[in-house]
């Protein structure tokens, strides 16, 4: 039997009841969201059973949505089904304040450096990840640049004349 | 030691008093790989342990992107994976029609896929001819150089650059391929098996280069996949994913092909199933010009989807019709909307699945941009390759996952 | 193997006459048995003709300085066979691709550990500038760590390209002047950078 959307979110609806939500499918991908803390239990729930099946971590990463007041981080987990060949996404909406989310590394591996960007460029802190330090940008960096409200440039830069540029 | 340069390295744990050597494989690589940091720790000449240190060409991509409208984030997927930068600019133009809803069509599929194949071969071979510097054998690299010249001959002729072309547009190609440029096609398919068969002679067999490469690096298929390998590398590791077949793009399900699976996934199946999936690259490519050659008359012309928002109209109607004019200067000035949606859409490039994840808000640029990098994440894996070894294969397992720096980075 | 490669699809023969030339000499006084001529002029003649680069490759252009050095645009007829990777070793230092803020300390340790003389090309447009790379964390051209001698531009540059920047050094090691080094000015410059 083929898996289908509907399958997945039944048996997501069962298990978890209103904590997972919002189920929506843009360009043909099943896309749902769960609460904070249930992020782990949600993702072993889809590893571990059989007919769910979702064993590849195709994709980890974060959106900054400033104008959501309590929801301005999102982690967004990517995951494919290889055998059946169906892909899913989960978002997990955090706060600015307090951006803790449980670590998916030791479930899979690929999660660690992944999980080390989004920190990177976020500031989300995922809890229980073995060495959560910042991996791109340099050791000595003291904000989050992807979120929205820090600038692409340099701010240091004193021979660029903001004015021609169009960003007096 | 001195201090003053050193501020990346920390001694491994306990290193001194296990009077390990602790040596510093370090951003400066004589492998013209790219910049990456390892620090291992030896005993001798076998690797205890080793942290990688990355970022040291971070450019800020995704940062970049939501600053620019659509065409200007293809200037910078070419510079994602630079060995193959066509690949990269098809990857983002299926995409950004994805969110559009376009339907390219069939010509322009066929041509596409003879682009996107041309830059597989040219990424597979500087990995196979690096991975036989590494070993020593210098020739091989020099031999096969003047192939990829050919290959970046048929880029010149279609869109007048070698290395980071940004071909194409949203819809199809910018102009029809010239008659010079499938007659350079075409000495390609005829001059490339012999040199390619030649590649293989010098090194698939050859005794110093399988007992360099034979039991190095190697990882079991379940551990790839928890690592989120993908590409030629799990595909050394025994299992068949690829996505051309598994979620075919571009018209890909109208060809031929069979998928190299290796067994041990050590260097040389690496090696191996680079080289086999050049030959199944040749043999789409085959298929494809045939199949571009039996468009006669007027479909022969057609280049291009009819995308009036993104594609820049015919010259003639800028100048004689109001339309065409209005949106020749939206397009030029990077001021048309995007429809507000979230897609993901992954192609098969030269190290696997290069995805792209795009939000858009209905703004000019995009929301949030982000590239799934087959390279970033399948570097993690590096330590459990080489911890156990020695630091000789150390080097070849590094050049054999072929590590693109700028795709690790972004 | 036939030979390989013709790049024009209607191939014209060339005179090898007319694409060797020979080096001139120096101009001096020559006599019986001697020739006399300026020592910065000998010393010149034989650096720039033996270069020994240092690539240092981080991004695309060193792909396409990996085209330059391979057997279709040659650079080893311009005495850059010889590349190392070993700073102690090398004249030229080639800057290759985008360096951003964490790479910054690693090229200036990299030219400090180079002997006088030494130079620099920055190659490409991220090297020279920045590049299309206008970010928090791209170094806006390498001249803000080390003298630069030759830039570049392009992105990236064809090999022919690389290869008038590399005849361009050639130029400057040619005509330098043997206490160019010792000179108040060079000190001058190498205090802007912070350089003893």
């Amino acid at each position: 039997m083929a898996l289908t959307q509907e399958h997945i979110q039944l048996r997501l609806s069962e298990k978890f009841g209103d904590l997972v939500s919002n189920f929506q499918s843009p360009y043909g991908m099943l896309s749902f969201e769960a609460s904070k803390d249930q992020n782990l239990k949600v993702l072993q729930f889809l590893y571990d059973e059989a007919d769910l099946n979702f064993q590849f971590l195709t994709d980890l990463t974060a959106v900054n949505y400033p104008d959501q007041p309590g929801r301005e981080l999102a982690v967004v987990y990517h995951l494919h089904n290889l055998k059946d060949n169906v892909r899913i996404r989960l978002t997990v909406y955090t706060d600015i304040l307090s951006p803790d989310v449980f670590t998916a590394s030791k479930l899979f591996s690929s999660a660690n450096w992944m999980e080390r960007e989004t920190y990177d460029f976020f500031g989300i802190n995922f809890v229980g990840h073995e060495n959560l330090i910042r991996i791109l940008n340099v050791d000595e960096m003291d904000y989050f640049p992807l979120r929205k409200e820090y600038p692409l440039e340099d701010q240091t830069r004193i021979d660029k004349d903001d004015q021609m540029f169009g960003r007096g | 030691m001195t201090e003053h340069h050193q501020h990346h390295i920390k001694l491994p744990e306990g290193s001194i008093e296990k009077q390990t050597t602790t040596l510093n494989v370090g951003p400066t690589h004589p492998a013209t790989h790219g910049v990456f940091q390892n620090i291992m720790e030896l005993d001798g000449e076998q690797i205890i342990s080793t942290v990688q240190t990355v970022g040291y060409i971070h450019r800020a991509f995704e940062k970049l992107a939501e600053r620019r409208p659509l065409y200007q984030i293809t200037t910078l997927t070419d510079r994602l994976n630079y060995c193959s930068s066509p690949l990269n600019n098809m990857g983002w133009h299926l995409t950004c029609e994805k969110l559009l809803g376009v339907q390219t069509p069939k010509r322009v599929d066929y041509l596409r896929i003879i682009i996107m194949e041309l830059s597989r071969i040219s990424d597979h071979l500087i990995c196979n001819s690096i991975m036989g510097v590494d070993t020593g054998a210098y020739t091989g690299f020099m031999y096969i150089m003047q192939y990829r010249e050919l290959i970046y001959e048929i880029y010149e002729e279609i869109c007048g650059s070698r290395l980071t072309t940004n071909i194409g547009r949203i819809g199809g190609f910018e102009r029809n391929f010239t008659n010079t440029a499938f007659t350079k096609l075409e000495k390609f398919l005829k001059e490339y098996p012999a040199a390619l068969r030649e590649l293989e002679n010098l090194f698939t067999r050859n005794r110093i280069f399988m007992e360099r490469t034979i039991g190095t690096g190697p990882i079991s298929a379940e551990r790839a996949l928890n690592y989120g390998f993908t590409g030629p590398n799990l595909r050394a590791a025994g299992v068949d994913y690829d996505v051309r077949v598994h979620s075919p793009y571009s018209s890909y399900e109208d060809f031929d092909f069979t998928i190299p699976v290796g067994k041990n996934g050590d260097s040389y199946d690496r090696f191996l199933v680079r080289n086999e999936e050049m030959w199944q690259s040749l043999s789409i490519l085959n298929q494809a010009y045939k199949k571009v050659q039996e468009f006669k008359g007027a479909e022969a012309e057609v280049f291009h989807a009819d995308v009036p928002e993104y594609y820049l109209p015919k010259k003639e109607d800028v100048y004689t019709k109001m339309e065409a004019l209005i949106w020749h200067f939206k397009i030029v000035m990077g001021e048309v909307d995007m429809p507000k949606g979230e897609v993901y859409h992954s192609i098969e490039a030269g190290n696997g699945e290069l995805g792209f994840y795009l939000i858009s808000d209905g703004g000019r640029t995009p929301f949030r941009l982000h590239f799934r990098r087959p390279s970033f994440i399948y570097y993690q894996a590096y330590p459990e390759l080489v911890v156990g070894g020695m630091l000789s294969d150390a080097i070849v397992v590094m050049s054999s996952l072929n590590l693109i720096a700028g795709e690790l980075d972004a | 193997m036939s030979r390989p490669v013709r790049f024009n699809i209607h191939p014209t023969e060339s005179k090898i006459s007319e694409s060797i030339s020979m080096t001139e000499a120096p101009e001096g006084y020559a006599g019986e048995g001697f020739f006399s001529a300026r020592l910065s002029d000998v010393v010149g003649l034989a650096r720039k003709n033996s270069l020994w680069p240092l690539p240092f490759a981080t991004s695309c252009c060193g792909i396409e300085f990996m085209a330059t050095m391979a057997s279709h645009y040659d650079l080893a007829r311009f005495g850059a066979e010889r590349v190392g990777f070993s700073p102690r070793q090398c004249d030229l230092l080639m800057v290759m691709g985008t360096i951003s803020k964490k790479m910054g300390p690693v090229v200036r340790q990299v030219y400090l550990q180079m002997a006088e003389p030494r130079w620099v090309i920055a190659m490409g447009a991220c090297a020279s500038s920045g590049g299309i790379f206008d970010t928090y964390s791209v170094l806006q051209g390498i001249d803000q760590v080390i003298p630069v001698d030759v830039y570049i531009p392009g992105c990236p540059p064809r090999p022919e390209a690389v290869l008038d920047g590399f005849m361009k050094i050639q130029d400057l090691v040619g005509q330098e002047s043997i206490r160019r080094r010792n000179s108040d000015q060079y000190k001058a410059l190498m205090n802007s950078y912070g350089i003893e």
